[in-house]
């Protein structure tokens, strides 16, 4: 079982603080690997809030392929953290020429552009790149978006985080999310790891989503480029997200409704039982199945923790006014947030979201028997 | 045979017939009973002379040689009257002194059931036991990080829906405008199939329609019955049970005069309306009720005469096409309804499915597709029929679901399938293996028969006589003497059985899958074969 943390902060927080809570985890995971989300930065990055950041991994050939394929493009470089690696790897970790974090100007003729074509050109620059990655095997993109930082790679979380600087300044983030692996495949894809990514939106899960073929073949016939990659059973947990908000115009309430209908007793005594009935029946082929606790990031820096059905995964939420940590285990929480009022800490159960809205003033629990906000 | 008796080509001894019949002398009683039971006639009482020997010591110089007769039970070979190994006299020998026995060579019977120049016909399925649906395994079971799914304790969500489903993005905007939307059912998976009031007898349909409202009512199970070809008695029709009741036409229309007049008086709709277009034990054929079975009652609810046969045609004669028929008869009946009933079509298996299958896709009425497979049983039909024609419903299922997959409609149009389901016991094995093809749900009849109400037939050539009106166990025949046999509360106990057995069934195989929150519609992963070539034509994995 994998091992999850996530934090929303007023203050950017370090990388490391997330990595060291999850070695507070660690019998949790095994060592295995690491993923990492940053979003609303702080440093320098915080300038250009609108510019598109390119995170992945890059071989000296793959950097001159990139280069120029978004020269090509008309993308300028505008800022990038270089990350000096020492000559030799920590044990388990493997060698990489470049992790690649560079914010681009977006090219002239795309100034014009209304947001929501720009947004759909961003992830088919991205798929494109994986794709030539995929083909040379010298480039793998994890995201190309504005505000995003990805990182990935195999290894102990915390001797990763240290044998890549994580601690420096200028990867501080108010928005951090960090899975630390346990592994289940052999033959470790990072694609395949958690956190996943689609047009600002982002999840990671610990679990195994048993409906998981069903959902991908739903998912990979709704005409959108980005439903696409599959490395894991997780991955479209993000596509529900963002099909749920974007395709349906639903709020993030609306999610575990997609993913965890109520049973139809219930959906009778529901305020917006004749909605959410139809909702269900829509949406049937997005329903997960299995064991899983979804944390989830929306574009807009929400963050939200929800369970299966049964809830059948741990997760906490905890914080204070200001600073609120999501964490598969309370030893998590308590290594991050030591002076919180622990008894506020909340554990979602079988029908509750928990959610922090971009002021982060409070956890707001939207429990699936409950009022859906005015629809539109 | 006396010496002198002629012999025909057709004339059979007992060891060229498929039963033969076991009697013991040392048991009769010369009750009678076994050979008043048997539905064919194959016994009858037999007068046998037999040599003895009884020398009387006194009397030296008499002959002790003699003759005696004795009485006891001769089997016929006539064709006309061969044994079909129904077990009845069996049951009904108090003294355990008869039995039918399997012949252990191929009989010469079959040569000679075309007399007169007409084919063999009879009832059941098939004749062909094995199939890939039991072959199918159940092997992705979920150990990798779960603490595994309770069938006993947790909550389970096993329903199916009947009914055209619009696109996500569709339906959310018809509900916020107050658009219309197609009318859905959710139903248990689990679909009592078409079975008519005529092909089978009054007891059955009543004990069927009862153990329907039971498991809806007092279970909580939303279980459907299709009508079959036939019609719906009048009270049905006008009472609150009509909503557990698919009403079925065909191409006979048989009943739909009934139907259509009670439309004003109906309390509520019904689950569904089934336009059947073909049948996966006779493809090609109409519904056939043959004149034995056309009493006072079946013909006043058929709207027919007494004493005649009843031949569906093979198509509807109103129509062009399938197209135009489908597209028309769905319209019609939609507007029957006042559009607040689901319309599909069933068809018999068939390598064109496909094309149907996109005609309705392109049609926003069209409430789902049900097809019934090769194995699928009937209460008459001539077994040319029955053995050789028809499609495999595995494969023919998941070409119509990967289809849909890859027209992004798979949440759409639902799949329902039928024919061989259970055809060896593993009801629940099969109906799950065919969910994870792709069906949303599976039609049994004949399961339903063998379980609920004790049917001898078997695809080994026993019993499946349905067709003559004389079923030994009451369940296809209208002669009151043949189904006072049968109880219509035993009908409905042994239903309510089988569907609460069939259910803790299907979450014993769900639940180690780690599935409990839907139905595993599709879910191909959780399958595999050891026939490579069925793992590649069905695009599971391939185990040994
Ligand atoms: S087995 Fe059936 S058909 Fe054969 S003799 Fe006995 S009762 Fe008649
Ligand atoms: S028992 Fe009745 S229903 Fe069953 S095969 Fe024989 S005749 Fe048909």
């Amino acid at each position: 079982m994998c091992r999850l943390v996530a934090i929303t902060s007023e203050t950017p927080v370090s990388p490391m603080t997330a990595l060291n809570a999850l070695d507070v985890m660690r019998e949790g995971h095994d060592g295995s690997g690491i993923g990492l989300f940053l979003r609303d930065l702080g440093g320098p990055l915080e300038e250009m809030k609108n510019e598109p950041i390119l995170s992945g991994i890059f071989t000296e050939e793959g950097i001159r392929r990139l280069d120029s394929y978004m020269i090509d493009m008309g993308f300028l470089t505008k800022y990038k953290i270089s990350i000096r690696l020492p000559k030799v790897p920590p044990p388990g970790v493997p060698r990489r020429d470049m992790y690649l974090v560079r914010a681009y100007e977006y090219p002239e003729e795309w100034e014009d552009l209304p947001q929501a074509e720009k947004e759909a050109r961003l992830v088919t620059v991205r798929l494109a790149l994986q794709e030539m990655g995929r083909e040379k095997g010298d480039m793998i993109v994890f995201s190309f978006w504005p505000d995003t930082i990805m990182i990935k790679e195999i290894g102990d979380p915390l001797t990763v985080g240290k044998y890549l600087e994580l601690g420096r300044e200028n990867l501080n983030a108010r928005i951090i999310m960090a899975q630390g692996r346990q592994n289940t495949n052999y033959a470790i894809d990072l694609y395949a790891c958690h956190p996943f990514f689609i047009q600002g939106f982002s999840t990671m899960t610990n679990g195994e989503n048993t409906a998981f073929v069903p959902i991908r073949e739903y998912l990979s016939s709704r005409g959108e480029p980005g439903y696409t990659g599959f490395y894991s059973d997780s991955e479209v947990f993000v596509h529900i997200l963002h099909y749920t908000l974007k395709h349906l115009g639903m709020g993030v309430e609306a999610y575990k409704h997609v993913i965890t209908p109520l049973q139809d007793g219930d959906l009778e005594a529901h305020p917006n039982g004749e909605f959410l009935k139809h909702m269900k029946r829509t949406c049937r082929k997005l329903i997960i199945d299995g064991p899983n606790c979804v944390i989830g990031v929306l574009p807009d820096n929400t963050m939200f923790m929800a369970q299966d059905r049964k809830k059948l995964r741990p997760g906490v939420v905890g914080g204070k006014p200001g600073t609120y940590v999501f964490s598969s285990e309370i030893c998590g929480l308590d290594y991050i947030l030591p002076d919180r009022d622990k008894h506020s800490d909340f554990q979602p159960m079988h029908l509750d979201t928990a959610v922090v809205r971009p002021d982060r003033r409070e956890v707001d629990i939207c429990q699936q028997m409950q009022r859906l906000p005015r629809l539109h | 045979m006396s010496a002198d008796a002629k012999i025909t080509p057709s004339t059979l001894n007992l060891k060229d017939l498929p039963w033969q019949i076991a009697w013991s002398r040392e048991k009769c009683t010369l009750c009678g009973q076994c050979t008043a039971v048997c539905p064919v006639n194959a016994i009858e009482p037999g007068v046998f002379r037999k040599r003895s020997v009884d020398v009387d010591i006194n009397a030296p110089y008499q002959s002790g040689s003699g003759f005696k007769v004795y009485h006891g039970i001769r089997q016929r070979t006539a064709p006309a009257y061969h044994c079909v190994g129904c077990g009845m006299c069996a049951m009904v020998c108090p003294n355990d002194a008869i039995m039918p026995y399997r012949s252990d060579e191929a009989d010469k019977l079959r040569f000679h059931l075309d007399q007169g120049g007409q084919p063999e016909r009879r009832g059941g399925r098939r004749n062909a036991p094995g199939g890939v649906l039991d072959q199918i395994k159940f092997t992705r079971i979920s150990m990798l990080t779960d603490p595994a799914l309770d069938a006993g304790r947790h909550e389970f969500d096993m329903r199916t829906l009947l009914g055209r489903i619009l696109p996500p993005e569709q339906n959310m905007q018809q509900v916020l405008e107050n658009g219309w939307i197609p009318p859905v059912r959710e139903i248990y998976p689990l679909i009592i199939g078409g079975m008519s009031f005529g092909a089978l007898s009054p007891p059955m349909w009543e004990g069927l329609q009862m153990g329907v409202a039971y498991l809806n009512e007092e279970m909580g199970m939303p279980v459907r019955i299709s009508t079959g070809e036939g019609g719906c008695p009048p009270r049905l029709l006008r009472s609150r049970f009509l909503r557990y009741v698919i009403l079925q036409i065909a191409s006979g229309y048989f009943g739909w005069d009934e139907i259509i007049h009670a439309i004003p008086e109906m309390k509520v709709d019904p689950c569904a309306i089934e336009i059947k277009y073909g049948q996966g034990a006779k493809p090609g054929d109409g519904g056939l009720l043959m004149w034995h079975k056309v009493n006072q009652l079946i013909a006043a609810i058929r709207g027919v005469p007494m004493g005649v046969n009843l031949p569906s045609p093979p198509t509807h004669q109103t129509k062009y096409s399938i197209e135009e028929a489908v597209a028309k008869m769905i319209q019609s009946m939609y507007m029957a309804w006042g559009f607040r009933v689901p319309v599909y079509p069933k068809i018999s298996g068939t390598s064109t499915a496909l094309a149907v299958l996109n005609n309705l896709s392109r049609n926003p009425y069209a409430a789902g597709l049900a097809i019934d497979g090769e194995d699928g049983g009937t209460g008459a039909a001539y077994n040319v029929s029955m053995d050789h024609m028809g499609h495999p419903v595995a494969s023919c299922l998941r070409d119509c679901y990967l289809n849909l997959v890859s027209l992004g409609q798979q949440n759409e149009i639902p799949l329902f399938v039928g024919g061989g389901i259970g055809k060896n016991g593993n009801l629940a094995a099969n109906a799950a293996a065919l969910m994870m093809l792709g069906a949303s749900g599976v039609q049994v009849g004949k399961y339903v028969m063998q379980a609920a109400a004790g049917c001898l037939g078997s695809e080994t050539r026993r019993c499946n006589i349905c067709n003559i009106g004389l079923c030994p166990k009451g369940i296809t025949s209208q002669d009151p003497r043949l189904y006072r046999r049968l109880d219509p509360e035993d009908v409905a106990r042994r239903l309510v059985d089988m569907y609460v057995s069939f259910d803790t069934e299907l979450r014993k195989i769900v639940a180690p899958l780690g599935r409990s929150t839907s139905l595993p519609i599709g879910m191909s992963d959780a399958l595999a074969i050891s026939d490579k070539a069925a793992a590649d034509r069905l695009q599971i994995k391939y185990v040994v």
